[in-house]
């Protein structure tokens, strides 16, 4: 008897819904496993985790507060992700939309008079979060280099040219050495619904459907798709492949920008250090996890800003590093990795009695 | 010591980890499975021979658990890509996202009580230089003298990863499984197994240049002490076009990046500190434009042809 691998027809549907899920339950088993080890009892661990980020009003603003950025940057990652082209550049690209909203919001008070300050700034983090993901787009269709490794590079500039902003020329002169901008005026401040959490959610929960339609029901998507699925077929449909590489991916910019345009005008209210503390990796995991498909991206994210803030209460609560949540982040992709096998192949149990009866090429 | 010895001790010294994960990389690249997860690997194998020297004294002993670690982290890598089948590039990010959240997890969590059960801001034993004091008082010379043994032992490890590859049976079956596993199958290279070898191979390598990071580079355990190291290796391995003797040159190239930035700072220049830390990592882009540039007009390709897919005999 023997144990063998049929390629699906299609994907699986049960499994593709199956798979998270009990990916999630192995991450449960293997941190478990892990919080044993070193001497706390895992399931007072994750009581504390779940009341942490749900048990209070508190504790859910502040998951949503996570959620949001997740849900834009896991957005983005998604529909790079679909075209093959691997953005994990998401982190740089928050780290410019969050730059340029508070270049605007500090110093366009002028010609932006009222609410208009928070739209310019939002649009310029948008548009910032585009330009910065473009640079490895047109370097991909243009020369193909290698775009994982440029999007990485381009987030450690972008760090290092926010921190040389809020240390330096944006530095609060008032601010006592404290290394962050002086606060925006509050016309550039995004309304909040509770707690810290502000209407951001509602734009990160639109756009996903907005995504989805787009992605699902238009020509456009149809075209993302089958480049997505073959780009040689893709060209012999006559789908113009490079240019709609490009846009697609300074969209997934864009969504990942206006994130960080979020921070800054709905969290810390200033350019400071802080804002790039790795959503844009999570990222990774949400689009993943939701298997690049935008309506399950807002529920993934909201899990896995669970998670974080979960951590965070384990540190203060039962003194384990907050890291903890980070570390069951990425044990989760390991057997959702795994399961991807189950929604592509079938596994089929071949015995050796039917090898004379159906000749099979493959038995040894 | 001259300045230009100097420079040259310092560049050699921070080129060390680069070039054996470098060459932990390309073997494993040349079996055609393209690993991501390096910087995660090195952070594991940094935190774990940092972590095990600090308990027990013996450096030997530190480079042996972090083999071990990257060995498992590379077969945890190879399983998902080949018996799993996995996305090559998503596995490798889960690997380095993973080994990021570990490593910092266990820095505040593996250190003594008295450090508040953190291993940052501890010091242990460290790989000493070598060479006899009268040896970095001889100009250029000194500089490939005064080193650890880690850095010997590359100097080993080069030519040999370059005679094996090229010069060797297993380093033909090696590279046909990297460049068309379907007819290394046809001749009898078992590609799964080739593939998880040097997989794991590459990880211990990789993992052992993490190690070099915390015993002897910038002595001691800091959360991602490897600052991107891992992901300018990706890029080391493109520039030297997967040629072992080649990873020297791109290693000693971020290594005098790395070595001029040092010199800017302590000369107390007027570009802020910001902008020279951003160098290896504009470097590390700028070159690979070049690097990519270059192999498509001189019509080279230098990538394994099978790199990043993955093999399934069924599939044909």
């Amino acid at each position: 008897m023997k144990l063998l691998f049929e390629k699906r027809k299609a994907s699986s549907v049960p499994a593709l819904i199956l798979v998270p899920f009990v990916s999630f339950l192995v991450s449960l088993v293997l941190t478990a496993l892990l919080l044993e080890i070193f001497g706390a009892n895992p399931f007072k661990t994750f009581a504390a985790m779940a009341v942490g980020a749900f048990g209070s009003s508190h504790g859910f603003a502040e998951t949503l507060v996570k959620a949001i950025p997740l849900m834009m940057t896991g957005l983005g990652v998604a529909i790079a992700f679909r075209l093959r082209f691997w953005n994990i550049g998401a982190e740089g690209q928050l780290t410019m939309g969050g730059v340029a909203a508070a270049g605007v919001a500090l110093f366009m008070e002028r010609f932006l008079p009222g609410r208009s300050l928070l739209v310019g700034a939002l649009l310029g983090g948008l548009l910032a979060g585009a330009l910065w993901a473009g640079v490895p787009a047109l370097l991909k269709t243009s020369l193909k280099v290698d775009e994982t490794l440029v999007t990485l590079m381009m987030n450690y500039i972008a760090i290092l040219y926010s921190e040389f902003l809020y240390y330096g020329p944006w530095r609060d002169p008032k601010g006592y050495g404290f290394p962050g901008s002086r606060m925006f005026s509050a016309d550039a401040w995004l309304p909040r619904i509770m707690g810290r959490a502000h209407i951001g959610i509602w734009i990160a929960v639109a756009l996903a459907i907005i995504l989805w339609i787009v992605l699902k029901r238009t020509r456009w998507g149809f075209e993302l798709q089958v480049i997505g699925a073959s780009q040689r077929a893709a060209r012999y449909q006559g789908i113009a492949v490079e240019r709609n590489i490009v846009l697609a991916v300074m969209l997934s910019g864009a969504l990942c920008g206006l994130a960080g345009a979020f921070e800054v005008t709905g969290i810390s209210h200033r350019l400071q250090q802080g804002l790039s503390i790795g959503y844009g990796y999570t990222a990774i995991i949400v689009a993943w996890m939701s298997q690049l498909n935008p309506l399950a991206v807002p529920f993934v994210a909201i899990a896995l800003a669970a998670l974080a803030v979960g951590g965070d209460q384990v540190q203060m609560v039962m003194g384990l590093p907050a890291a903890m949540g980070v570390v069951m982040q990425g044990l989760i992709l390991f057997p959702m990795l795994a399961g991807s096998l189950f929604t592509e192949y079938r596994l089929s149990v071949v015995r050796p009695e039917s090898k004379a009866s159906c000749p099979d090429p493959v038995e040894e | 010591m001259d300045f230009l010895t100097s420079v040259l001790t310092i560049t050699i010294r921070a080129g060390t980890s680069l070039t054996i994960a470098t060459i932990g990389e390309i073997l494993t690249e040349r079996s055609g499975i393209l690993n991501l997860g390096v910087e995660g690997i090195m952070l594991m194998g940094a935190l774990s021979a940092f972590a095990t020297v600090f308990y027990t004294h013996s450096i030997a002993l530190g480079f042996l658990v972090a083999i071990g670690i990257g060995g498992l982290l590379a077969l945890l890598h190879a399983f998902l890509t080949t018996t799993m089948r996995a996305n090559q590039v998503v596995s490798g990010l889960s690997i380095t996202l993973f080994g990021t959240g570990f490593s910092s997890f266990l820095g505040q969590r593996l250190g003594p009580a008295s450090n508040n059960f953190r291993l940052v801001g501890l010091r242990a034993e460290r790989i000493a230089p070598l060479a006899p004091d009268w040896a970095e008082k001889i100009p250029i010379l000194g500089a490939f003298l005064n080193q650890d043994i880690m850095t010997y032992a590359v100097y080993l490890l080069i030519p040999i990863a370059w005679f094996f590859l090229y010069k060797t049976r297993p380093g033909l079956w090696l590279r046909s499984v990297g460049e068309d596993p379907q007819t290394a199958d046809a001749m009898g290279i078992d590609v799964i197994k080739t593939r998880y070898f040097y997989t794991i191979i590459g990880g211990m390598l990789i993992a052992l240049g993490g190690a070099h990071l915390s015993l002897s580079y910038t002595p001691g355990w800091s959360e991602n002490i490897t600052g991107g190291r891992g992901w300018i290796v990706i890029a080391l391995v493109i520039f030297s076009m997967w040629n072992p003797a080649r990873a020297v040159w791109g290693a000693l190239l971020f290594g005098g990046i790395n070595a001029v930035q040092f010199r800017l700072q302590a000369s107390g220049t007027s570009i802020p500190a910001s902008f020279l830390n951003m160098l290896p990592y504009a470097g590390t882009i700028i070159v690979l434009v070049v690097m990519t540039w270059w192999e498509a007009l001189s019509k080279r390709v230098g990538a394994p042809a099978a790199l990043g897919t993955s093999y399934m005999r069924e599939d044909k």
